[in-house]
C-alpha cells in the first residue's frame, strides 16, 4: 500500500495507484497524486495503457477458442 | 454461488441444434482442458473440473443454437467448477497469516522493476496498438507462458480477477484475503505479466 502519498509521487508509488485504480475507486489524495504525476512522466502513461491491455488480453483469453 | 446461466435457445431451425451429445460436448474438452490449466496450475485438477463440467453438461441435455452459444455455457459451468477447486485448494493452504508461503520473488518484484529512488528501472515503453497481436497464436503461447510463470498466489489472484472477471470483493470472500492483500497481488502480478510480456514479445 501506498502508505503516505508525498506531493508528487515515485514511479513506483504512481504504478500501484495506477493498478488499483483498476480494483477500487482512488481516495482524493491519490487522485491528485496521480495528477501531478502521470503528465510529467512518460513511462507511467505508457505503464497505464499496458495496464488497459493487460486486462483486455485476459478477457480476450477467455473468449477465444 | 448463482447457477450458471443456460443460453439455450430452442427456435432456430437454421443452426440444426439437436440435443448435445457426448460426441459434440466432447468437441470443447481441449478448449476446456486449456482454460482450466491455465487457472488451476494443476492437471489432475484440471482434468477433474473438466470432467466434471462435461458431465454437468450432458446432464442438462439441454438444446442450443450454435457453437459459440455451447462454449460460452460450458465456459459458465466451468468457471464454477474451478472457483470450487480453488477454494478447497486454499483451504488446505490459507493465503493470508503464512508469509513462509510466499515464493521467492514474490515479494521482491517491486524491488526487481523499481530502483531504489523509486524510478523505473526500465522504462515502460509505447506498445504501439498491441491488441493487434491478439490474431497472432505464439501471441497467445506467450501469454499463457507467463501467466504459468508468475508466483502461485498473485497469478491465482490475477486469474480470478482478470480471466474469471470476479470484483475483488468476491476473491476476498472466495480467498478469505483482506482486500488490501487482494489489491497487492494483484498489483504484483501486473507487474511481472506486463514485464514478461515486455521481454518476450514487445520487444522481440
Amino acid at each position: 500500500m501506498v502508505q503516505d502519498v508525498k506531493i508528487i509521487p515515485t514511479c513506483k508509488e504512481a504504478s500501484e495507484l495506477l493498478s488499483y485504480a483498476q480494483d477500487r475507486p482512488l481516495t482524493l489524495r491519490e487522485k491528485f497524486a496521480l495528477y501531478v504525476h502521470l503528465p510529467i512522466c512518460n513511462a507511467c502513461r505508457n505503464f497505464r495503457k499496458q495496464l488497459a491491455f493487460l486486462r483486455q488480453a485476459a478477457r480476450e483469453y477467455a473468449r477465444r477458442d | 454461488m448463482p447457477k450458471p446461466e443456460a443460453v439455450a435457445v430452442s427456435d432456430t431451425p437454421e443452426s440444426a441444434p439437436g440435443p448435445l451429445d457426448a460426441a459434440r460436448i466432447e468437441e470443447y474438452r481441449g478448449y476446456l482442458m486449456r482454460y482450466a490449466l491455465l487457472q488451476l496450475r494443476d492437471r489432475t485438477a484440471a482434468e477433474d473440473a473438466v470432467q466434471e463440467t462435461l458431465l454437468a453438461a450432458l446432464q442438462t441435455g439441454t438444446r442450443f443454437a450454435g457453437r459459440s452459444s455451447v462454449k460460452t455455457w460450458l465456459t459458465g459451468i466451468l468457471k464454477h467448477k474451478i472457483i470450487d477447486h480453488l477454494r478447497r485448494q486454499l483451504r488446505e493452504l490459507p493465503l493470508e497469516g503464512r508469509p513462509e508461503q510466499a515464493d521467492a520473488g514474490e515479494a521482491d518484484v517491486a524491488d526487481a522493476v523499481f530502483a531504489e529512488d523509486g524510478h523505473w528501472r526500465d522504462f515502460p515503453v509505447d506498445w504501439n496498438a498491441p491488441d493487434r497481436s491478439f490474431e497472432s497464436g505464439e501471441f497467445w503461447k506467450v501469454f499463457e507462458m507467463c501467466v504459468q510463470v508468475m508466483s502461485a498466489r498473485p497469478a491465482r489472484v490475477f486469474v480470478m480477477r482478470e480471466i474469471l472477471e470476479l470484483s475483488t470483493e468476491e476473491i476476498c470472500k472466495e480467498l478469505g484475503i483482506s482486500a488490501t492483500n487482494c489489491w497487492v497481488l494483484l498489483h504484483r502480478a501486473r507487474l511481472t505479466l506486463r514485464e514478461c510480456l515486455d521481454t518476450k514479445w514487445f520487444k522481440t
